[in-house]
């Protein structure tokens, strides 16, 4: 905390204004008021029924929770869904098949995200009047029955704040446990690249040859060769006194009596075997600092889940990734996992992530042998208002990266397309020297899946 | 999927013989399935009707997704199905004494299904059979048609939930096809929608009615109708439209107007698309009476299995596990609202009550708390009143009739309101109310209420359906994709009316709670024009 508030008077003796200093206090304050910071943004509710219609026989009488039908266990393939759904188009209406998301928290708080396509029947029905969607819940929201004991006013429980349409749905039980992101990531990205025609990247300033030979003891040959392989070899002589009925069904086999012929010896040999190399390395970069509590996470990790799922397909699993969180420091994170439900806190400092990438790439001279894109995702806030040292450290990474794509899920707490973010880079004229290497894309706070899309399409065409 | 083992089924029939003898009313055959999780797999998107036609949107999984239960009403995974026989499915691991209690609670719902008069256009026929016909033509026509079958099941179900749900009970109740008389008309309707009488001037015609009877048995009605119709000069003409819309096309929902009038269908090679979306429309029919009686047949069924499993000899020993399962079950939770629990619990209560003879008038005028609680004439017609209540009522009606004041105290319930705490950044849920209105109010709020859309067609050929205002706007992002479909089937443009409300400004003056109270958003109410035309949606005031 003392650090931070050394960061703020040094930011402060820079000169700020009005409302950069506010920024900054509101996060100084959340960052040090300890209730704001252990904030999942995807926190599950306690299990229980939507609504009274949720409750069943089979989950209430057998005991058991009803499994959610998922498309593994479908009729049809998703291949057939998708078919029908570019079928759709061609018929003139519009595609019906969106793509969700499942996560499934587990214990310790190693959730499991499934992605899964998804529809929605269209249907006329009543919906509630809602006109104070930002005060949801201070007045009328949602009431429920209850029972017991408890005096009218006194509070009897409470349950920490989630987004309203979090992620997905509900805890998929059952199937839901067996998918790592990764096998789903890239049914994923093969349905957002035939689903929304997301172009494909160009294999820009390709270094080196996409595959490459190695030697290794794979093959197998009958009679000579370099490593014997004795339980094949072993298969092959029971065939032959087979065959010479030397062994017959019953009894015991008298192994000292087996006959052997030299070309029952399999062995192992060398061979020439193709070895693919990855050709891209991508760092996906995440402001979790406190002011993006709430909404602007949840889009911008959305953002990269799509994103991810897709290089994921493009690259045949072959793409590298580095997961990098930063608030006024930076750290890298294993997974995609940690990556996607770290906790938000602290203030915002995007230099120090991007000199971190810097760091990673100089370090393990990445630089020569990849193809290096960066997907950074923040809310625009930044206690460095005016960029000076992150621009140039973004000038230093624009010399190494194929792409770098900055997304600005704005946090609704200052005026739209006015983040300092946002300003410094448009000021420092980069967008336009290097058009083709750096793209920004500004989402509202209300931006929609479909509209996430067209922000992967603007990060990476 | 399997039968149980005859060793059940002779259990159940144990279990039949008793519930008949506890006067619960159904037919002697049934079925039980044995089921594995894959099963409940394929059955759950199909309703656990496993002759259910197939459509795509079974094969993708469905995500809660804005008023899931709204379009997915009928609970899917309902351990019983109201065919004839019924259908009920079962784990194959469950032990005897749980199976009776399964068996109970089943029989339960059987009878409900079979004596409840909402379920009375269910009766006539068996749906699992129905439905294996309707398969059939749907994967005939799968393979004359391709893909445009899938199309018109899915435009034909974006108007499924407004199917004349009353309207066909309607004429189960009246099939002598007995028209409205001009005088019922004019008590009825014209005095109470027209000219929107006070109720001492419609005492006052009943009184004028009455003498004119009186003085002249024989032409009384007529010379009464006479001086009304002189009085009243529109009457007359009034009458007349409002028996022709009776039988004509007002009466008619959505799907059974596309299908009569369309021109569009009326074309020789659309007429098979009429089929599919009749097949939609009826299985959706038979769907209704489900979700509108979760409350009383979730209740009724546990109400049962309570009563009967406690007084079966057979499973003596078993009464502690008994009682766990039947806990979770039937206990009221301390936030949400259980079906099973309050619907059991109204019916004990109501029993109680007219045990006691609390549904007498004198009963009603009584004040004193005490005597209220002491109130007992030992008229022990419980069990009747309950099964009156079995028959007759559906939900809404169940839940507006009999939660009072004595119902909500002696469970304790209360509404549970929400609240962010902004400090703790989290929801707070406090007791809201313990006032029987509010709660009332509450779980009737919580009910499945489709809009009431009526149809026309304009003079230009354009389909006009008229969404009833009831304080509820439609939810818009459906109101594009749903009036697509309808478009498509009319092949002409289509117009939706339907109201929303708009926010108004209120002037800023400053409250005296301060600035953190934020004042509650006022909006007024106003009528929206949608119209579709060539697949584009349009929206403009319509006043």
């Amino acid at each position: 905390m003392k650090k931070l508030r050394e960061l703020y008077v040094s930011c402060k003796a820079r000169g700020l204004t009005k409302e950069q200093d506010e920024m900054i206090r509101r996060e100084l304050v959340a960052a040090e008021k300890a209730g704001d910071v252990d904030l999942y943004h995807n926190l599950q509710p306690p299990i229980r029924p939507l609504s009274m219609y949720g409750y069943n026989d089979y989950q209430m009488l057998h005991g058991g929770a009803a499994p959610e039908p998922t498309p593994i266990s479908s009729v049809h393939s998703l291949d057939y869904l998708l078919e029908k759904d570019s079928q759709r188009e061609k018929d003139g209406f519009p595609r019906k098949i969106r793509i969700g998301k499942l996560v499934k928290p587990g214990r310790d708080g190693d959730e499991k995200v499934v992605v899964v396509p998804t529809t929605v029947e269209e249907k006329l029905i009543h919906d509630k009047v809602r006109l104070d969607e930002e005060e949801e819940g201070e007045g009328e929201g949602g009431s429920d029955g209850g029972s017991g004991e408890g005096e009218e006013g006194e509070v009897i429980g409470e349950q920490p704040v989630r987004q309203e349409d979090g992620a997905g749905t509900g805890a998929g039980q059952g199937d839901a446990a067996s998918h790592e992101i990764e096998s789903n990531a890239y049914d994923l990205g093969r349905v957002l690249t035939e689903q929304f025609a997301l172009p494909n990247l160009r294999d820009k300033g390709k270094k080196r040859s996409l595959t490459r030979y190695t030697w290794d003891l794979t093959d197998k040959n009958r009679g000579f060769g370099q490593v014997l392989d004795k339980k094949a070899t072993l298969r092959r002589i029971i065939q032959t006194n087979i065959g010479l009925k030397r062994i017959s069904g019953q009894g015991r086999i008298d192994t000292t009596d087996l006959l052997m012929s030299p070309r029952d010896r399999v062995y192992r040999i060398l061979s020439r075997e193709k070895d693919y190399e990855s050709q891209a390395v991508v760092f996906f970069v995440r402001d979790y600092s406190g002011s993006m509590s709430g909404k602007p996470t949840e889009l911008v990790v959305n953002q990269h889940v799509l994103i991810y799922s897709w290089l994921i397909f493009q690259y045949e699993k072959q793409v590298e990734t580095r997961f990098v969180l930063h608030d006024t420091e930076a750290k890298e994170v294993d997974d995609f996992n940690t990556y996607y439900n770290s906790k938000v806190a602290g203030g915002t400092q995007v230099s120090a992530a991007y000199k971190l990438v810097n760091k990673i790439v100089e370090d393990e001279s990445l630089e020569k042998d990849y193809n290096i894109y960066i997907f950074h995702g923040t809310d625009g806030d930044d206690w460095d208002t005016r960029g000076d040292e992150a621009i140039p450290e973004l000038k230093k990474m624009l010399g190494y990266a194929a792409r770098i794509g900055v997304t600005i899920a704005e946090n609704g707490y200052g005026i739209s397309g006015k983040t300092e973010v946002e300003t410094y880079l448009r000021k420092s004229g980069l967008l336009e020297e290097w058009r083709n290497n750096l793209r920004l894309d500004v989402l509202s706070k209300d931006a929609t899946e479909t509209r996430l899309i067209d922000g992967i399409k603007k990060l990476i065409a | 999927m399997e039968l149980i083992s005859q060793h059940a089924k002779k259990i159940m029939e144990g279990c039949k013989e008793r519930a008949r003898d506890a006067g619960l009313t159904f037919q002697d055959e049934s079925l039980e399935y044995i089921v594995t999780n894959r099963d409940m797999l394929e059955l759950g998107p199909k309703n656990m009707i496993p002759t259910l036609y197939d459509y795509w949107v079974q094969d993708v999984e469905i995500l809660k997704e804005t008023g899931r239960y709204e379009l997915y009403p009928s609970n899917p995974y309902e351990t019983v199905i109201n065919t004839r026989p019924p259908i009920s499915f079962y784990n194959d691991n469950n032990p005897d004494w749980l199976n009776v209690m399964i068996f109970y609670h089943v029989i339960g719902h059987i009878d409900f299904f079979q004596n409840n008069i909402y379920f009375r256009h269910t009766w006539d026929y068996d749906f699992s059979s129905k439905a294996i016909s309707d398969k059939r033509l749907i994967a005939m026509l799968r393979s004359e048609k391709g893909h445009w079958v899938d199309y018109v099941i899915e435009f034909a179900k974006a108007v499924d939930n407004l199917v004349g749900y009353y309207e066909t009970l309607a004429g189960y109740a009246r099939p002598d096809g007995r028209r409205i008389t001009m005088l019922d008309y004019y008590f009825d309707v014209f005095l109470q929608k027209h000219q929107k009488k006070s109720i001492s001037g419609y005492v006052k015609e009943i009184e004028d009615y009455n003498k004119k009877i009186k003085e002249n048995p024989e032409k009384g009605e007529q010379l009464f109708l006479e001086t009304v119709k002189s009085k009243y000069t529109e009457l007359e003409s009034y009458y007349k439209k409002h028996v022709a819309q009776d039988a004509g096309r007002s009466r008619m929902d959505i799907l059974q107007f596309l299908i009569e009038h369309s021109p569009f269908l009326k074309k020789e090679e659309n007429r098979w698309m009429a089929t599919v979306i009749e097949v939609i429309r009826t299985t959706s029919l038979y769907f209704q009476p489900q979700i509108r009686t979760k409350i009383l047949n979730e209740g009724w069924a546990s109400y049962w299995h309570e009563e009967l499993f406690l007084r079966d000899d057979r499973i003596k020993g078993h009464e502690v596990e008994f009682a766990i399962i039947n806990a979770k079950v039937t206990s009221m939770p301390r936030v949400g609202l259980n079906p099973y629990a309050l619907g059991m619990r109204l019916f004990y209560y109501l029993e109680e009550k007219a045990n006691k003879g609390k549904f007498d008038l004198e009963f009603s005028r009584l004040y004193d708390s005490y005597a209220r609680s002491k109130y007992d004439l030992q008229k022990n017609k419980g069990r009747d009143y309950i099964f009156y209540v079995r028959e007759n009522f559906a939900d809404s009606m169940f839940v507006n009739s009999f939660i009072d004041q004595d119902f909500v105290d002696k469970h304790k319930l209360f509404v549970v309101g929400k609240k962010l705490n902004k400090e703790r950044m989290t929801w707070q849920y406090y007791v809201k109310s313990r006032e029987a209105d509010e709660y009332r109010k509450m779980v009737a709020e919580q009910l499945y209420h489709p809009p009431s859309v009526t149809v026309d067609v304009t003079e230009a050929g354009t389909l006009v359906l008229d969404h009833k205002f009831e304080n509820k706007p439609l939810l818009r992002e459906f109101v594009d994709g749903s009036l697509m479909g309808v478009e498509f089937l009319w092949g002409g443009p289509v117009a939706l009316y339907s109201s929303e409300p708009i926010p108004i400004k209120v002037d800023e003056t400053p409250s005296l709670a301060g600035p953190e109270e934020k004042m509650r958003k006022q909006y007024v109410w106003k009528r929206f024009k949608y119209t579709m035309k060539g697949r584009k949606l349009s929206r403009e005031l319509a006043e």
